[in-house]
C-alpha cells in the first residue's frame, strides 16, 4: 500500500469479515424462519417432535430380517432390522460387483476380439439404463415369469420359483459354526502367511496358500463332529418350508446392484490397467511371466493405486443405490423408515435418522478407504 | 519365431485377422468357440422371441396370449405408447407435450454444437425454449389449461433432468469457488453442504422434499409437488456439479491466479474473466457425464409418485389387467428410450473430450 491510506471500511480484512458475517446471518435467518414455521406447523397438526416413537410398538411385519423380529417389537428395532438389511445386501453386492467388474474390465482388454467386444457390449448396455428400471425388470422377471411354487424348477435339492430360491441348509450345529469361523479366519491366515514370507524376504506361493486356507473351515467342521444334517426345503401349502430361502426382492436387488455397479467398476479397472506404463508389461514379459501372472503380479497391484479413489466412490454409490430397494419392496433402511413415518407421522425424525445413518456409512467408508489409500500409495525416493 | 521363413504367400487379410484376434493360442481358440456358441445360442433365442415369433403393430391381447410366451408382444407398446410417453396428459392435447419434447431435444442438440457456444446466445435460446415449453405444457393464451398433476411421461423426465442441471449449475460453481475460498466460514459452509448432499441417497432428499418441506414453510403456502421434486433434484445436483467444477479449478496452474492478480484484477474479476472460462471449458465432458447420471436419476421420482417417463410406462402396463403380463416388453421399450438418450450423450462426451484435448495440444 502506498501513501494513500485506505479507509477502514475498504480494507480487505474488514470486507472479508463482513461478507462472512453476512453469510452466517443469512443462514441463521433461513434456519430461524424454517424453525419458527416448523414449530408453528407442528403445533397446528399436534405432532410432538422427538424420538420417543422409537420405543413404541411397531405393529408391522417385516418379510425378512437378520435379527429376531416380530410386530410387537419397537420402531427402533425395526429400524435396526432395516439398517442390517441394507448393510447385508450392500456388503454382498460390493464383493460380487468387484469380482464381476474385475472380470469384465480385464475381458475388455483381452487380446481376444470377441471377448473384448462382448465385455464392451455389457458395459455400454448396462450403464446407460437407470438402475431402478433394471431392478423393476429383474423383479418382474422373477415374480412373473418363473413358475409358481408348486411347479418350481428343481436342480438337485434346490428349488427356483416365484417365491424365490430355496436351498438345503445345514441344521444348527457346533461343527458348522466352527467351519464358518474357519472361513472368516482364512483371509487373515493368508495375509499372515504373506506377511511372514515378506519378512523373510521371499514371496509366498499362491496355490499352497489358498489350499491351506481352504482347509481351515474343513478342519473346524471335522473337529466338532463333522455334522451332516441338512434341512431340506419342502413344499407345504403355498410356499416352501425348511432349508434356506432367498426372497425374490433380495435376489432382484442384489442382482441389479451387482450387474449395474460391475459395469462402472469394469471401466475403472480398465482405466487402471491402461494407466500402468507399458514398460511394466514388457518387463514382465521379458521375465517370462504368462499373461495371467503378468496381470496378477505386476499390473493389477500397480493399477490398484489408480483405481482406489474411484472404486471407493462406486462402493459408496452401491450403498446409496441400495435404497432403491423401496421400489421393489425389500425391507431396507429406507423402506422401513418410510413405513414408520407413514404410521407415526414423525417425518422429520425418520428422515433425519435415515440421512444421518447414510452419512455415517459414507464417512466411515471414506475414512477406511483413505487410510488404505495412504497405505498403498507409491513411496518415492 | 526365429526360424527363417520364406516370404509367405499373400494371405487374405481376414484370415490373418481371425488368427491374430480370435485364434492366437489354444486357450484363445477355446474361449472364442465357447463364446461364439453362447452368442449364437442366446442371441438366437432372443431374436426368435423378439423378432421372429413376435406380434408387431396393433393387435388384440388374445393374439399375444396365443403365443404362450414364445414371442414378444410388441402390441403392448403399439397399444399404449401414448400413455407411456405422455402419461395422463389429456388425449386430444397430446401434440403439446410431443412438441415440448421435440423443442427440448432440439435445444439440447443446438447446445451441443460448438458453433453455438456463445453464452448470450445459449441463454437466450434456453429462455425462449423454456417459455414456449411452459406455455405448451401448462396452456393459457389460447391453449386449454392443463394442471401439473396431469403432466407426465417423457416431457417430465426431460424437464427434471434439463432444469435440474441448468439451475444447479450456477449454485454448483459458487459452491466450488466457496470450497476453495480463503474465507473460513464460506469454505466450511460449502464443504458441509457438498459432503452432506453427496453422503445421502437422492431418495432421501426426494422424501424430504415431498414429506418434510411443507413443514418448513409458512402455513398455507403450498408448493407444487412437481416443483418440489425439481427443487430437490436441483439442490442435489449442485453438490455433484460443484465437485466436477472443483476438478477443473484444481487443474489450472497457479500462475493463472498470480497473473490475474498482477494485472490488478479483483477476486470476482479473476474468477469470472480468467479462471472460470478455462476451468469450465476443461470440465465440459465431465459435466455431460454428470448430466447423464442426472438424467438416469430422475427416474427415482417414481418413488414419491411423480409421473415421469418410467412411472408412466409402469402404470400403462401394470394397471391394465389384460396387458400386465407383457410388462417385459413395456420395460424394454423404456430401456430403449433411456438408452438412446444416455448412449448418444456419452458418445458425444467422448468425442468432445477428444476434440478439446486435440486443441489443447496444438
Amino acid at each position: 500500500m502506498s501513501g494513500v491510506r485506505t479507509p477502514l471500511w475498504a480494507t480487505e480484512r474488514l470486507r472479508h469479515v463482513a461478507a462472512q458475517a453476512a453469510l452466517i446471518g443469512l443462514i441463521a435467518l433461513l434456519c430461524g424462519a424454517a424453525g419458527f414455521n416448523l414449530v408453528h406447523n407442528l403445533e397446528a397438526r399436534s405432532i410432538r417432535i422427538g424420538f420417543d416413537y422409537l420405543g413404541q410398538e411397531a405393529g408391522f411385519d417385516i418379510s425378512e430380517s437378520l435379527l429376531a423380529y416380530d410386530p410387537a417389537n419397537s420402531y427402533g428395532r425395526a429400524f435396526l432390522v432395516g439398517l442390517l438389511n441394507t448393510l447385508f445386501v450392500s456388503g454382498i453386492g460390493i464383493v460380487a460387483a468387484s469380482v464381476l467388474g474385475l472380470m469384465i474390465g480385464v475381458a475388455r482388454l483381452s487380446p481376444n476380439w470377441l471377448l473384448a467386444r462382448l465385455a464392451g457390449l455389457y458395459v455400454e448396455s448396462v450403464r446407460n439404463v437407470p438402475l431402478i428400471l433394471q431392478l423393476l425388470l429383474w423383479y418382474g422377471l422373477i415374480t412373473e415369469i418363473l413358475p409358481a411354487a408348486d411347479q418350481a424348477l428343481k436342480f438337485g435339492g434346490i428349488f427356483l420359483s416365484q417365491r424365490g430360491l430355496h436351498l438345503p441348509w445345514p441344521e444348527p450345529h457346533a461343527g458348522w459354526s466352527a467351519a464358518l469361523l474357519g472361513l472368516a479366519l482364512a483371509p487373515a491366515a493368508m495375509l499372515l502367511w504373506q506377511w511372514a514370507a515378506a519378512r523373510r524376504g521371499s514371496v509366498a506361493p499362491i496355490w499352497p496358500r489358498l489350499a491351506c486356507c481352504a482347509l481351515l473351515p474343513v478342519l473346524g467342521w471335522a473337529a466338532f463332529g463333522a455334522p451332516s444334517e441338512f434341512s431340506h426345503p419342502v413344499l407345504g401349502g403355498f410356499d416352501f418350508e425348511g432349508g434356506k430361502s432367498v426372497s425374490p426382492e433380495f435376489a432382484a436387488l442384489l442382482f441389479g446392484l451387482t450387474i449395474y455397479t460391475a459395469a462402472f467398476i469394469a471401466e475403472i479397472v480398465r482405466g487402471g490397467i491402461l494407466a500402468v506404463p507399458k514398460g511394466q508389461t514388457e518387463a514382465a514379459e521379458a521375465l517370462g511371466l504368462s499373461r495371467a501372472q503378468r496381470l496378477r503380479l505386476v499390473i493389477l497391484p500397480q493399477a490398484l493405486r489408480v483405481m482406489m479413489p474411484p472404486l471407493t466412490s462406486q462402493y459408496l454409490n452401491l450403498i446409496k443405490n441400495s435404497s432403491l430397494a423401496v421400489a421393489i419392496g425389500y425391507p431396507d433402511l429406507v423402506s422401513i423408515s418410510n413405513t414408520t413415518l407413514n404410521q407415526t407421522g414423525q417425518a422429520i425424525e425418520a428422515i433425519t435418522l435415515m440421512m444421518a445413518v447414510y452419512l455415517l456409512m459414507s464417512l466411515a467408508i471414506s475414512c477406511l478407504m483413505n487410510w488404505h489409500n495412504r497405505r498403498i500409495r507409491l513411496i518415492e525416493r | 519365431m526365429g526360424a527363417i521363413s520364406t516370404s509367405p504367400p499373400r494371405r487374405l487379410r481376414a484370415g490373418r485377422w481371425l488368427r491374430e484376434k480370435l485364434f492366437s493360442s489354444v486357450g484363445n481358440s477355446i474361449t472364442t468357440l465357447v463364446l461364439l456358441g453362447l452368442v449364437i445360442w442366446l442371441g438366437g433365442k432372443f431374436l426368435a422371441w423378439g423378432l421372429l415369433h413376435a406380434v408387431w403393430g396393433q393387435a388384440e391381447v388374445s393374439t399375444c396370449n396365443a403365443l404362450g410366451g414364445q414371442g414378444a408382444c410388441w402390441a403392448v407398446v403399439a397399444d399404449k405408447w401414448r400413455q407411456m410417453l405422455f402419461g395422463v396428459y389429456p388425449g386430444s392435447e397430446q401434440w403439446r407435450p410431443a412438441a415440448a419434447v421435440l423443442l427440448l431435444c432440439a435445444a439440447l442438440i443446438v447446445s451441443a454444437l460448438r458453433r453455438f457456444w456463445r453464452w448470450r446466445l445459449l441463454v437466450a435460446i434456453w429462455i425462449a425454449v423454456t417459455c414456449v415449453d411452459a406455455w405448451l405444457m401448462a396452456g393459457g393464451w389460447g391453449l386449454a389449461p392443463v394442471e401439473t398433476a396431469q403432466w407426465g411421461g417423457l416431457p417430465v423426465t426431460l424437464m427434471l433432468a434439463v432444469y435440474g442441471t441448468a439451475l444447479a449449475f450456477p449454485l454448483g460453481v459458487l459452491l466450488a469457488l466457496g470450497r476453495r475460498s480463503q474465507l473460513p466460514v464460506v469454505r466450511a459452509v460449502s464443504v458441509v453442504y457438498i459432503e452432506l448432499v453427496r453422503g445421502v441417497p437422492l431418495i432421501t432428499v426426494l422424501f424430504m422434499a415431498s414429506l418434510m418441506f411443507a413443514l418448513f414453510l409458512p402455513e398455507g403456502m403450498g408448493f407444487d409437488k412437481l416443483l418440489r421434486a425439481q427443487l430437490a433434484i436441483t439442490l442435489f445436483n449442485a453438490a455433484y456439479i460443484a465437485e466436477v467444477v472443483r476438478g477443473g479449478l484444481q487443474a489450472l496452474p497457479k500462475g493463472q491466479h498470480e497473473a490475474a492478480h498482477a494485472l490488478g484484477l479483483g477476486y470476482w474479476q479473476t474468477q469470472g474473466l480468467v479462471i472460470l472460462p478455462q476451468a469450465l471449458r476443461i470440465t465440459i465432458p465431465a459435466q455431460v457425464n454428470s448430466f447423464i447420471d442426472n438424467f438416469k436419476d430422475t427416474s427415482l421420482v417414481i418413488i414419491v409418485s411423480i409421473f415421469d417417463f418410467l412411472y408412466a410406462v409402469k402404470q400403462a402396463v401394470i394397471s391394465d389387467l389384460g396387458w400386465r403380463h407383457y410388462f417385459v416388453e413395456g420395460y424394454l421399450f423404456a430401456m430403449a428410450i433411456y438408452w438412446i438418450f444416455c448412449f448418444a450423450m456419452s458418445r458425444y462426451s467422448q468425442w468432445l473430450e477428444m476434440q478439446l484435448n486435440r486443441e489443447q495440444r496444438t
